[in-house]
């Protein structure tokens, strides 16, 4: 099976008070038809410029995407004009942002914000596309969707206002969604819900999704495959059950320690990344979780150690000891217990 | 006059805030009423963490509003240390001040762009006229950033220059200046990226053991909540509808949206994942202008029966010290 999304060696710079920023500094990932691929790192780590570069949604000045390549659906996109780029976004790629209301129109009925992208993208006429706009409503599990359509964003509660996203999303059957923090800004009882039928939609309709998130509890719950991201690098990527069960990177391994799981004892202490995030302008020819990492020797100040395979097949990390880290992570687990 | 060392910090009863909700612009008039709290009772021991819970609009800030008397609650009693602070005025309220902060959720925004660090946390100091040498005042922000974890040379530096994790360090660091007994976090930890989220966790727990703090711990997070509080609430539309022990709450949650709520939250770990059973509760949060009768959660709820459309369920001390409001709870 050839991947719908191949994106090699993409690299988005911008350019700042502060000196260049290599936001995101040669990421390579691919997405199946059908996956679902999260997307978690620090903040700043470049998991948004990443998505918003498939997009080509990078605003110049200050940013620019200055190398790679990203094949969707056997197209490089790198090499499309803006106008066949627009006909891509909304209709061959969703999108679903953190904060709804500031991706819906504010001025436009639910129903016309549906429609309009209809009729863009599918040349349907008016009825058929509020035929369809309905559709969708009842589809992301809008009560009431005949009222609902006449209605504004703001009379509308965050929950349903993502729904709506989804349903503008899904308007001209996408093969893939970019969700960038979903559900970051809902309950957690919205959350679930969202995130359930972001689930049952992407199954049902066979729709790719890549899920940008700092929740480990969702990615664990959805993601096939997961795509750690450290200053502007993927350091880790693999299946999901291998990135938890299995992390190879230092980073990764200090992240999973880091959070307190409702489903074991309570701690009388958490583990934290210590430390800071790093200065993307000062950046140096090492490793850049150096300053913070246990596991760091000479080597890692000399060069940036590159993705390679690790453990099982599809598991890959930057980092130079992470052969030795599968074995050292379960010995100091052990030691914690 | 101040209580016992053995009597609560801070002791709350029937504590209600209604906002009045208003039409029209120039003769606006009033047409109902949000009841951001609607009669809500807790004590909070000395040197305890109480966690506050519920989901968004149910009135976690609005309650932390109330005991910092930053709002005039319309209804009920705010013991801090014996004393009813509930109507105290203004002139009063500048004592009190000084025993009761607050840190916020917003690194960014509850820091002033314009001033630097140093002055930030200085100025409580300045303002209560605490400290009016201004070199004994530098000593004094230079050790509280110490004790956040800030570098000195953080003194001299504006927020913007500053990393999340480290703004909210500063936040604390300004919240302690003025040694308070009792601080409210609300979403203290909230906006921080996760891996920096564990080491605020921490700070904030050191912070209690060093000067002997009782907090009002407000998250939406309810892992944080049962690693860092000894007691929670969980409120749901201005009530509390559950109050046990950590430990309690966590392991026999007994109110139905408490089951919701634990049962919402995935765990990272694709293998427990893979086996739960996930059903997230139907519906959202109703408008607290026109709250559902009888007990509010009734049309969300997999147990309401007839009766919870009718008759508003009162919190019952089910266990000791294990209070839950809801009819069908044993
Ligand atoms: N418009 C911009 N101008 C300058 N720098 C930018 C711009 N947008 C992003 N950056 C920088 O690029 C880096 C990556 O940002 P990005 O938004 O991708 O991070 P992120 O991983 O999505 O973080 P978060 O979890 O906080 O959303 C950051 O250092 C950020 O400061
Ligand atoms: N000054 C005000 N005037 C009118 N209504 C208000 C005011 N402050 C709060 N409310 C309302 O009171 C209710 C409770 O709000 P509050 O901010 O206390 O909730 P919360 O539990 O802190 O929510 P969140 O988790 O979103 O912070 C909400 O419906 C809110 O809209
Ligand atoms: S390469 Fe070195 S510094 Fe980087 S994560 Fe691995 S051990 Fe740590
Ligand atoms: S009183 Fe009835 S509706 Fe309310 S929580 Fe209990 S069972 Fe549910
Ligand atoms: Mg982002
Ligand atoms: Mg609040």
């Amino acid at each position: 099976m050839s991947a719908l999304l191949d994106v090699r060696n993409l690299r988005t710079e911008f350019r700042t008070g502060a000196g260049l920023v290599r936001a995101v500094d040669g990421v390579s990932y691919t997405v199946d038809p059908g996956e679902t691929v999260a997307i978690v790192g620090e903040s700043g780590s470049g998991k948004s410029v990443s998505a918003l570069s498939v997009l080509r949604l990078i605003a110049d000045p200050p940013g620019r995407i200055t190398g790679g390549q990203i094949v969707f659906d056997g197209r490089d996109l790198l090499s499309l004009s803006a106008a066949e780029m627009r006909q891509i976004r909304g209709r061959d790629i969703g999108m679903v942002f953190q904060e709804p209301m500031t991706s819906l129109n504010p001025v436009l009925t639910i129903g016309r914000q549906i429609t309009e992208v209809l009729e863009a993208h599918q040349d349907a006429d008016r009825a058929a596309a509020e035929r369809r706009a309905l559709e969708l409503l009842e589809l992301v599990g809008i009560a009431d969707a005949p009222r609902r359509l006449r209605q504004y964003p703001h009379q509308l509660s965050g929950g349903m206002r993502q729904r709506v996203m989804i349903a503008v999303a899904l308007a001209c059957n996408p093969k893939l969604i970019i969700a960038d923090e979903p559900t970051t800004a809902l309950d957690v009882t919205i959350q679930a819900q969202i995130l359930e039928l972001m689930k049952s939609l992407t199954l049902k309709l066979n729709v790719a999704l890549i899920v940008i998130t700092h929740n480990l509890g969702v990615v664990a719950r959805y993601a096939h495959r997961v795509n750690v991201m450290y200053a502007g690098r993927i350091v880790e990527s693999g299946p999901a059950d291998a990135i938890y069960h299995d992390p190879r990177h230092p980073y990764t391994i200090a992240l999973l320690k880091s959070v307190p799981r409702l489903d074991q004892p309570r701690r009388a202490r958490l583990d934290p990344v210590e430390g800071q995030p790093p200065d993307l302008t000062r950046l140096d020819g090492g490793c850049a979780f150096r300053p913070r990492c246990r596991f760091a020797v000479e080597q890692c100040a000399q060069s940036i150690p590159p993705l390679a395979a690790s453990g099982e097949a599809g598991h890959l990390a930057a980092c130079f000891r992470s052969a030795e880290l599968g074995a050292a992570a379960q010995t100091t687990v052990q030691a914690a217990e | 006059m101040t209580a016992g060392a053995d009597s609560p910090l801070l002791e709350v009863r029937n504590l209600a805030m209604h906002f009045p909700v208003t039409e029209g612009v120039v003769l606006s008039r009033k047409i109902g009423d949000v009841k951001a709290v609607d009669g809500v009772d807790f004590t909070i021991g000395r040197g305890e963490t109480l966690g506050l819970v519920g989901e968004s609009g149910c009135g976690k800030t609005t309650t932390g509003r109330c005991i910092l008397r930053l709002e005039k609650p319309t209804a009920g009693q705010i013991l801090f240390d014996g004393q009813d602070i509930s109507h105290m005025g203004r002139k009063d309220l500048v004592g009190l001040r000084r025993r009761m902060q607050v840190i916020f959720q917003d690194p960014y925004s509850s820091l002033n762009p314009r001033m630097k660090v140093g002055d930030i946390v200085g100025e409580p100091i300045k303002v209560h006229g605490v400290e009016p040498d201004a070199r004994k005042r530098d000593l004094r922000v230079r050790e509280l950033l110490s004790v956040c974890g800030l570098d000195a040379k953080f003194a001299d530096r504006y927020p913007h220059e500053m990393s999340g994790g480290q703004r909210q360090r500063v936040g604390i660091a300004r919240a302690l200046a003025l040694d308070p007994e009792f601080i409210v976090c609300d979403e203290a930890v909230s906006a921080l990226d996760v891996s920096i989220q564990a080491q605020i966790v921490n700070l904030l727990e050191d912070l209690r053991e060093r000067f002997n703090l009782t907090y009002l711990f407000i998250a939406h997070d309810l892992s944080v909540v049962r690693h860092l509080c000894q007691r929670v609430a969980v409120m749901y539309l201005g009530r509390i509808v559950e109050m046990a022990a950590v430990d309690e709450l966590f392991d026999n949650p007994l109110h139905p949206y408490t089951q919701a709520l634990l049962a919402a939250v995935p765990i990272p770990d694709p293998r427990v994942e893979a086996t739960r059973d996930f059903r997230p509760a139907p519906g959202e949060v109703p408008s607290p202008i026109n709250p559902p009768s009888g007990c509010v959660f009734h049309p969300r709820c997999p147990m309401a029966v007839e009766n919870c459309m009718r008759a508003r369920p009162v919190l019952r001390e089910l266990r000791p010290g294990h209070w839950v409001a809801c009819s069908e709870a044993n």
